[in-house]
């Protein structure tokens, strides 16, 4: 991709505002005729990240699909936190199954709708979509199965992932999304070396990309009009979909509930998490860091990352994360002049 | 139609007339060629208004079995072996939310050591799993059981579990008589889900339960199989006043008017035992047999007003609670309890082990003189068996069993006692 196309943003600073843009252009979450698929009075915590994803996200898709969608759920915070019966926030069908199989569960959705259309001389294109969402546990660990499944056989299925690097549900334990350094209740910050070793996890993102599914996005929960403008594109497009979005968690993060934004914000700004799109295996195009700063201003108001700034603070540990944030800006071109 | 073919395709034909609406599978022996057959159908537009979905492994097959049950279709799959316990987190969720899934589970053993013969193993292993648990005597049998599975299992809104013995009945050629179309449509209505996932009326399915409701909604679970015990037998005379023939039900006597000792069995061995006890009758042996159809629910009044009169009940099983003796058998003594009778575990036939009628002549006669044990093994080499733990005493590195048993018999072949 050749240029970077401003989307939302006003000259010199972050404000978003509708009143710049045509009518058709303006965001879900600002029209009264929003969906509030995910409604509220539901437990997540406060500044819970993957609450603020999953309302832009499941939003996004029902204005997509004018409503005619259905959601499979994997065990998780979101599953846990928006139903326990008689309550539920979810405006739209909802099912949870299991914590290793919404992918598959979804296949099944989707079957079932294709058959039904054909049945009704609708032809073998629904009218209803299917999305699929989990943390990163049930997507990057004990579903990723199921979901390679999915994409390999390109299921009429959009997957959404809500990363925040762990187990948060079951008291902030290791996943293979967990970053290196980053202390969890299974990687504590003891020893030689603190902290969840560098080395180990997997970027199910790439892995989406190589299985060479119709689209693949990341984003997170700092650019929420990118993150609409990613899950209504998905839904123009038939096939496997993976859209893999940041969601800070102040519990197992560590971090004060008001800075979620703000932290999914450097982590993008800082190059640890590149946000980028890719379609049928080639990467299209990525948000650019508009002010590269270094990690150390992501890491510093994480206490999961606090045992690197103590009395002797663990510069060698901070540059090794430096890097791999520096290797993200090269791959992803995240700055003007990087490698796409 | 009568037509000679193998049991597996003949359940093919069987489910592909029920107009199931998604068949997801994962290819497991001896299970997969139900499956092929079903592919074949769809792909060549033979089972219309049909996905068959190739998946990535059982756990898979039945978690796409539940989002497309979930979502209203009428849906099958199958599997056997490895393949049901890869599953079971699915299987009890499948139940526990209700879902009419139908099943073939082509029976077979359960490894280490690796094994892809038959026996009861797999499915039993799932006894508590909240399915219907039926088994085929023979390939007409599986055939009819299926079309009455999708009736049951919807009308109900639980899932159904056909057995069929592995090899012995999925790879059989017999002859069977394939119902038509219109035979199955008038006895199979279409499915009217109780739940379904529908933008037009949004509903939540799966959310967490606490202690508040989880013992009522179990309770429900437990209950709606007993009200299986009252449907079942309904459902069979439907089915015979539609196809003209008995099948399915709840447990079958055989020669047992009068009989001292009764031999309670499940599956395509009966029909050897059946052959043995025709023999012994003919001999003067007061003997008879039980066959059980349906395993869960357990026909519990049933299978007592079966046995009660009986001196002696032989359960002939192909399974084995380790540390216990016989899980069919710990049923029928539920059964049977506080009635005067014996009862005697016989576990037989495991990984494919053949079950002579010469070995059952020999066993029936000794258990008609109460002269064997309680838990006892059909045909177990036990000069064998002495021999490897005299091994296991002398050497602590006494290495894989299996490896050494197997050194020992020196082939690699199916065991004829």
């Amino acid at each position: 991709m050749s240029h970077q196309p401003v989307k939302f943003y006003q000259t010199g600073t972050f404000t978003v505002g509708n009143r710049l843009l045509a009518p058709e252009e303006r965001s879900v979450q600002a029209s009264a005729k929003r969906f509030n698929s995910i409604n509220s009075g539901h437990r997540a915590c406060q500044g819970c990240g993957e609450a603020l994803g999953a309302r832009y996200a499941i939003d996004a898709a029902m204005e997509a699909s004018h409503g005619q969608l259905v959601c499979a759920n994997a065990t998780g915070c979101l599953e846990v936190f928006s139903t326990p019966y008689p309550e539920t926030s979810w405006q739209l069908p909802w099912i949870h199954s299991l914590f290793g199989n919404a992918a598959a569960v979804a296949t099944g959705i989707a079957a079932a709708m294709k058959v039904k259309s054909i049945k009704a001389g609708k032809g073998p294109v629904p009218a209803t979509r299917v999305v699929a969402q989990g943390g990163d546990g049930g997507t990057t660990d004990i579903g990723f199965g199921c979901l390679s499944g999915m994409f390999e056989r390109n299921d009429d299925v959009l997957y959404i992932c809500y990363d925040n690097g762990g187990y948060m549900n079951t008291g902030v334990q290791r996943s293979s999304a967990t970053p290196p350094a980053a202390r969890t209740a299974t990687t504590m910050a003891v020893g030689p070396e603190p902290g969840n070793v560098f080395g180990q996890g997997k970027f199910v993102p790439a892995i989406a990309v190589a299985h060479e599914i119709p689209y693949v996005a990341t984003a997170t929960v700092a650019d929420l009009r990118d993150l609409e403008a990613k899950v209504k594109k998905a839904m123009t497009i038939r096939g496997a979909r993976y859209i893999h979005i940041l969601v800070p968690c102040p519990l197992g993060w560590g971090a004060a509930s008001h800075e979620t934004i703000k932290l999914a914000r450097l982590a993008k700004e800082t190059g640890v998490f590149p946000v980028f799109e890719a379609e049928h295996g080639e990467i299209t195009g990525s948000l650019k860091i508009r002010r590269k700063l270094p990690v150390e201003e992501y890491l510093r108001p994480q206490k999961r990352y606090a045992h690197l700034f103590g009395k002797q603070p663990r510069v060698e540990v901070i540059a090794r994360l430096q890097a791999l944030a520096d290797r993200n800006v090269k791959k992803y071109g995240l700055l003007d002049g990087g490698t796409l | 139609m009568l037509k000679q073919c193998e049991g597996s395709h003949a359940v093919a034909e069987a489910v592909a007339l029920c107009r199931p609406e998604v068949i997801c599978a994962y290819p497991i022996s001896p299970q997969t060629h139900i499956v092929e057959g079903l592919g074949e159908m769809v792909k060549g537009g033979e089972l219309k208004d049909c996905e068959f979905i190739n998946v990535e492994s059982e756990f898979a097959a039945m978690s796409v079995a539940i989002g497309s049950s979930a979502a209203g279709a009428r849906t099958y799959t199958a599997t056997a072996s490895q393949g049901l316990l890869f599953m079971a987190e699915a299987v009890y969720n499948a139940s526990g939310l209700g879902l009419p899934i139908v099943m073939t589970v082509a029976n077979r053993a359960i490894g280490a050591p690796i094994n892809i013969w038959n026996d009861h193993t797999d499915a039993l292993s799932q006894r508590d799993a909240g399915w219907l648990q039926i088994f085929a005597e023979n390939n007409q049998e599986a055939v009819d059981l299926h079309i009455q599975a999708f009736r049951l299992a919807e009308e109900l809104s639980l899932p159904v579990m056909v057995c069929m013995d592995g090899f012995i009945l999925t790879h059989a050629y017999e002859r069977v008589d394939i119902p038509s179309q219109e035979q199955v449509d008038a006895y199979l209505p279409p499915y009217e889900p109780r739940q379904v996932l529908d933008p037009q009326a949004p509903v939540s399915i799966g959310a967490m339960v606490g202690p508040e409701a989880f013992m009522e909604v179990r309770y429900l679970a437990h209950a709606k199989q007993m009200q299986a015990l009252e449907r079942i037998p309904e459902y069979a005379a439907e089915f015979k006043a539609v196809f003209g023939r008995d099948s399915g039900g709840l447990c079958h006597t055989y020669q047992a008017e009068g009989a001292d000792t009764l031999i309670v069995a499940m599956g395509s061995v009966l029909g050897t035992i059946k052959d043995v006890v025709d023999e012994m009758r003919e001999a003067g042996h007061k003997i008879g047999v039980l066959g059980i159809t349906l395993f869960r629910p357990f026909p519990i009044k049933q299978v007592r007003d079966a046995l009660h009169r009986a001196k002696r009940v032989v359960v002939l099983e192909k399974s084995l609670a380790v540390g216990l003796g016989g899980i069919v058998s710990t049923n029928v003594r539920m059964a049977l309890s506080a009635l005067p009778i014996d009862v005697y575990t016989v576990v037989a036939g495991l990984g494919g082990r053949a079950i002579t009628k010469r070995s059952l002549h020999a066993l029936f006669r000794k258990a008609e003189k109460d002269d064997i044990d309680a838990v006892s093994f059909l045909d177990l080499n036990h000069a064998l068996v002495d021999k490897h733990l005299a091994r296991e005493k002398a050497h602590r590195r006494s290495g894989p069993v299996a490896e050494a048993l197997l050194r020992e018999v020196g082939t690699v072949a199916a065991k004829i006692a």
